[in-house]
């Protein structure tokens, strides 16, 4: 089965706890005893409609309490796909929750409240969505039943978020405009016959035909070792495997390749992944690989194609987002995580702040705050090997651990 | 042939990443194994993720001492068939040293007893990181955690101050005296689960399957009787019924569905029927029955 994961932005009041419930009603993936208690609910508040926000009652009730908030997962699956709902809250301090749902995800909701239009959450939500190179992107105009299902409302958000999308540093993000109303269902799972002059999908079924292997960003194929198989019987007495994940292309038996960072040559002989074996492994696979040579391969080393080089490098800028309440100042050292591999780094420089709502950079900056993002060059102990974040979104990507705590205090994308 | 990805399966793909990963960044981890399917499918994708080596870690069965027997005789035959390290402590132990007082009643059940017995074991045997079958899906409280869920000295979860989780980057880095607990199937759902079980033919212990039972009714649940381990009173009738159950714990806490499901391609269909009514039903009789009735509407005997 296809599995798409979706991260959702909006603010408290825009209705996303009533989206995602209405999804799930409409789906039949609600239990009955949930729907029972939806049904005897919305009654005891004297509704005339289902109040779906209560499908999701876990988080909003953490959101009366004011505990913590944090991504939830929500699952659901049609004939077609699973689909996995990285239900991200939309507060302006939330940026680091925002940054980790749309790290995982390849298509992210965000939500309008027709009344209101493009307010300063929103230009957050597709910063947010933008810097992380989220592929697909459905701006849903929701609460379209308090405007009167009004097209001249719906075009005028349209055309406003568009005026936004001029801002955006990726431009390839495919962005979708749906009216909807998550209360009444409008153009949510099914089409609506208040929006007559609506002619797309609904927003199910632009999530339904999406190939999911197009929501990928495809780059150049990258091999990090994760673990090297030895078994030692003998059977397969001078057995060497190297186990990880493909990422960005995908590789095949006889690939010239070259293991970094000794930049040793070789070629592939064998892919496999328990007894089957393969002529070629696709981006996102967990494999193991046999080389034809006897070389000295190790957990955090690369593969990758002899005439696809990464940069090579013990110094880089990166966009960072900063998610510990201890600051981050030039000078600190840190544990950096490039995928499977870990270095030191020292910040050398903290350039400037980028205010997520493109509203500008902030020069001279000293200090960096839980939530913030900025411009910042690191040096490291020893080279890593990687790509620029918008060549390849996993070579490209860090995240930054804390020695003393051991915590992961933000996540890095090289520029 | 190609290794794919998304179309073939991408959950699988994820789970021996990190399953790779425990093993490269801890010392000595652990798989906690139940002998229920989510821990089965555990023991197969670890299998995956290390051929032609053996699964580089031991199993280790916190034994209520409740378990069907069925469980016990399955998990003891995989361990000698793959050549697996198995570890049992047991809560009967803990219950014999007065660290843990055994319930009693028509609802003692040794569940929650177990907790005790595991952080003993953690404790003795310096585990840093133990693999579960849990899933996100399961519960409200579970879809917030981590894949890689940092715990301290007396094995305690703090929700409010986890790591962030980005891209596929596991952070297992941990200070003295923490563990950490690790989720490969945190993403897969019930039916991800037995449609994986299905397609890799992966063999589970009979009492998932459909067979007649010595069971009585309580609260509207199917019970097993077996009067050493379940409480149960003199008017609740003993009666052959035929069952199956749809998750396997400690027989005084597993209650049995009506089911004439006797493989795995009619539990999938089953699971799958109940799923388009009644996403993440907990088990009991009144909706598989209706999962049955929908069965049989479709042609089913």
């Amino acid at each position: 089965m296809e599995v798409l994961k979706i991260a959702t932005a909006g603010s408290v009041d825009d209705g996303k706890s009533t989206l995602i419930g209405r999804i799930l009603y409409d789906t039949k993936s609600l239990t009955s005893d949930k729907l029972e208690a939806i049904e005897k609910t919305s009654k005891q508040k004297g509704y005339d409609y289902l109040d779906f926000s209560l499908a999701t009652d876990g988080l909003v009730a953490e959101r009366e309490q004011g505990i913590t908030i944090d991504v939830a997962h929500i699952y659901f699956s049609t004939q077609t796909k699973s689909y996995i709902i990285a239900d991200t809250p939309g507060h302006v301090e939330y940026t680091r929750n925002m940054v980790t749902g749309a790290s995982t995800s390849q298509a992210a909701i965000i939500l309008i409240d027709a009344r209101k239009g493009v307010i300063e959450q929103t230009n957050r939500h597709f910063f947010i969505n933008n810097l992380l190179r989220v592929k697909e992107v459905i701006v849903a105009i929701n609460k379209m039943d308090l405007v009167d299902f009004s097209e001249d409302i719906y075009n005028k958000i349209k055309a406003d978020f568009e005026t936004l999308m001029e801002k955006r540093d990726y431009q390839d993000q495919n962005i979708t405009f749906i009216p909807v109303s998550a209360l009444k269902g409008d153009n949510v799972v099914h089409k609506s016959k208040n929006t007559p002059w609506y002619k797309g999908q609904t927003l199910l079924e632009h999530f339904e035909v999406l190939d999911t292997q197009d929501v990928y960003n495809v780059g150049t194929p990258r091999f990090p070792v994760q673990y090297v198989i030895r078994p030692k019987t003998e059977e397969f007495h001078d057995f060497r495997g190297y186990a990880g994940k493909v990422y960005g292309g995908e590789l095949s038996v006889g690939d010239d390749v070259v293991a970094l960072p000794s930049q040793t040559k070789s070629k592939i002989k064998e892919i496999y992944l328990y007894d089957q074996s393969y002529q070629t492994a696709s981006r996102r696979s967990s494999v193991t690989i046999t080389l034809e040579d006897d070389i000295n391969v190790s957990r955090g080393d690369m593969l990758v194609k002899v005439d696809d080089l990464p940069t090579i490098d013990k110094q880089f800028t990166a966009t960072i987002s900063w998610m510990d309440s201890q600051n981050l100042v030039t000078g600190n050292k840190y544990v950096l995580q490039h995928g499977v591999n870990k270095v030191l780094a020292k910040v050398d420089a903290i350039h400037h702040k980028i205010h997520p709502d493109y509203s500008g950079i902030e020069e001279n900056i000293s200090a960096l705050g839980m939530n913030d993002i900025a411009s910042v060059t690191f040096k490291l102990n020893k080279p890593i090997f990687f790509d620029r974040f918008k060549n390849h979104r996993t070579n490209g990507s860090f995240i930054l651990i804390d020695s003393q705590s051991n915590n992961t205090v933000g996540a890095g994308f090289i520029q | 042939m190609t290794k794919d990805t998304s179309k073939v399966n991408p959950l699988e793909n994820e789970a021996i990443y990190i399953i790779r990963e425990v093993a490269a960044q801890f010392e000595k981890p652990v798989l906690l194994f139940s002998g229920g399917k989510d821990s089965i499918t555990l023991v197969r994708l670890a299998q995956k993720a290390f051929y032609p080596a053996k699964i580089p870690f031991p199993l280790m069965h916190i034994d209520t001492g409740h378990n069907f027997p069925e469980t016990i005789a399955f998990r003891d035959a995989l361990v000698k068939e793959l050549g697996l390290e198995l570890i049992v402590r047991n809560v009967q132990d803990s219950i014999d040293e007065g660290k843990v007082k055994e319930e009693s009643g028509r609802y003692a059940s040794r569940n929650s007893l177990q907790t005790t017995t595991l952080l003993d074991a953690i404790e003795e045997f310096k585990f840093d990181a133990c693999i579960g079958g849990a899933r996100r899906d399961e519960e409200k409280a579970r879809a917030k955690e981590r894949i890689f869920s940092v715990r301290d000295d007396f094995g305690q979860w703090d929700e409010k101050n986890q790591r962030p989780e980005l891209f596929d980057m596991l952070n297992g880095q941990i200070n003295l005296g923490q563990n950490v607990r690790v989720f490969p199937i945190s993403n897969w759902t019930e039916l991800d689960v037995w449609s994986y079980i299905e397609r890799e033919n992966i063999e589970i212990p009979s009492i998932y399957f459909a067979h007649t039972r010595e069971t009585f009714l309580r609260d509207g649940l199917i019970w097993s009787s077996d009067d050493e381990v379940v409480y149960r009173d003199e008017n609740e009738l003993v009666e052959e019924r035929l069952v199956r159950f749809r998750t396997v714990g400690d027989m005084s806490c597993t209650a049995a569905v009506l089911s004439d499901a006797a493989d795995i391609a009619s539990v999938v269909q089953e699971i799958r029927d109940s799923t388009i009514s009644e996403r993440g039903a907990r088990i009991d009789d009144k909706r598989s029955e209706a999962a049955m009735e929908k069965r049989k509407q479709q042609g089913y005997f």
